[in-house]
């Protein structure tokens, strides 16, 4: 199953509908680090609301997902995992380090403006203490 | 031993010369209604059995528990004996009555029978083994069926007992929009440990909280084993878009955590509750003026 990737304004937000194929997974990988760059986009947001088992396959997928497109100039953000989810995923080690997470969409879009922001008033800073 | 005889050796006449038997029998307990309840009864009092219900309610007792008990001898069904004795149950338990006295008071009802059945076919002692015969199997089941209802009673309200006792240890509490405090008191089990976890998930994802305070001022000590599922807990709530604020660390547990290798770069910890609250505000960007204060000089609380 394909997992659709929607623009909104900078930021991308690809929503996954159910348990996902190892292929399907690797297709939203590389779909979402080739839109980052043809949209400019500034932020990628993963809903993962409807996931209801998430293996190691599928977490590492996530971090290296996160990471990728932070080489690629934007920032990710996890959203809406399970609370039965994240326990069974940090009791098999499948910590997400280095990859940000928030509740659920609206939590997502927050942290992405803030962090656009804060980006953004720290370019402002240094060209202008240059 | 007579009864087992008998059974082991049943054929179509025997089953059916019970089923007559067992009719008489009703039939002469129906008639001696009055009489027998009232023997019981005062044989309930003399045993100093049930002693904290007053005469009137020993009796009232006394009398639907006879009419079920002859109701399940003559239908040879127990479901309704079940239901009345754990309604029964229900009732006394509470006002402190003992298993013993329970198991007691059905078998002084069913000496009682026995001796009223002795009497009545003393003359006729083939007769009397026969209608013992078949009065005995079933007056042990009855009685066992009653002590059994008693005790799974008083099993149920004990876990109920336990269920509200480890909801109540575990409060998840919101104090300020999207910042949720978790207090912890007393000894933390694996199974508290995992149903603390539960409830914190869950409060995050239905406060929508953004920051957590886990307080465990009031936990003495805990086994690495309690330890790391805090650990796994902390991590969890970061799946869940929620920062977690440990406050309140013993010595002991500092040790512990150290012991087992916690990754502190993970587990954000303050001193006291007082701090850790603080620390929240000031992630979530609240700040606590006093009032009639505008001064961005404040005081936090």
């Amino acid at each position: 199953m394909e997992v659709p990737i929607l623009k909104q304004g900078p930021y991308l937000i690809a929503t996954i509908q159910s348990a996902l194929a190892d292929a399907d997974l690797l297709n939203l990988r590389d779909a979402l680090v080739a839109r980052v760059g043809r949209y400019r986009s500034r932020g990628v947001i993963v809903d993962v609301t409807a996931v209801d088992v998430m293996d190691s396959f599928a977490s590492r997928m996530l971090r290296d997902i996160a990471h990728m497109i932070r080489l690629r100039g934007a920032e990710t953000v996890i959203v809406g995992f399970q609370p039965e989810v994240a326990f069974a995923m940090v009791q098999l080690g499948l910590t997400l380090e280095g990859v940000a997470t928030a509740l659920d969409l609206e939590e997502g879009l927050a942290y992405l403006d803030q962090k656009l922001k804060g980006a953004e008033k720290d370019t402002n800073a240094s060209s202008r203490s240059r | 031993m007579k009864g087992a005889r008998t059974q082991a050796g049943v054929t179509q006449a025997d089953s059916e010369s019970t089923t007559t038997l067992l009719r008489e029998l009703v039939a002469h307990l129906r008639q001696n209604r009055t009489e027998l309840r009232e023997e019981w009864a005062r044989r309930i009092t003399e045993a100093r059995l049930l002693t904290v219900m007053t005469k009137d309610e020993v009796f009232a007792e006394a009398t639907s528990v006879y009419d079920n008990y002859v109701e399940a001898l003559e239908t040879g069904t127990f479901e309704a004996l079940q239901a009345y004795s754990r309604n029964l149950s229900e009732r006394i338990i509470p006002r402190g009555v003992q298993t013993d006295e329970v198991v007691g008071i059905v078998l002084l009802l069913r000496d009682v029978l026995a001796r009223s059945l002795f009497g009545r076919y003393h003359a006729d002692f083939d007769k009397l083994n026969r209608i013992l015969d078949a009065y005995e199997p079933a007056a042990n089941r009855i009685a066992i069926t009653v002590a059994v209802g008693f005790v799974q009673e008083r099993e149920r309200t004990i876990r109920e007992q336990q269920e509200a006792i480890r909801e109540l240890s575990t409060p998840v509490l919101q104090v300020r929009e999207r910042l949720l405090i978790l207090p912890i008191i007393g000894v933390i089990d694996p199974q508290r440990a995992r149903q603390l976890t539960e409830q914190l998930l869950r409060g995050i994802r239905t406060n929508r909280a953004r920051v957590v305070v886990i307080d465990i001022t009031g936990v003495a000590a805990m086994d690495s084993n309690v330890a790391n599922h805090l650990v796994l807990t902390v991590e969890a709530s970061r799946l869940l878009g929620a920062t977690v604020i440990v406050t309140g660390l013993s010595p002991e547990i500092a040790q512990t955590l150290v012991n087992i290798g916690v990754d502190l770069g993970k587990m954000n910890t303050v001193g006291d509750l007082q701090g850790g609250i603080e620390e929240a505000e000031r992630l979530l960007g609240y700040k606590v003026v006093p009032a009639g204060e505008t001064a961005p000089q404040t005081q936090k609380i």
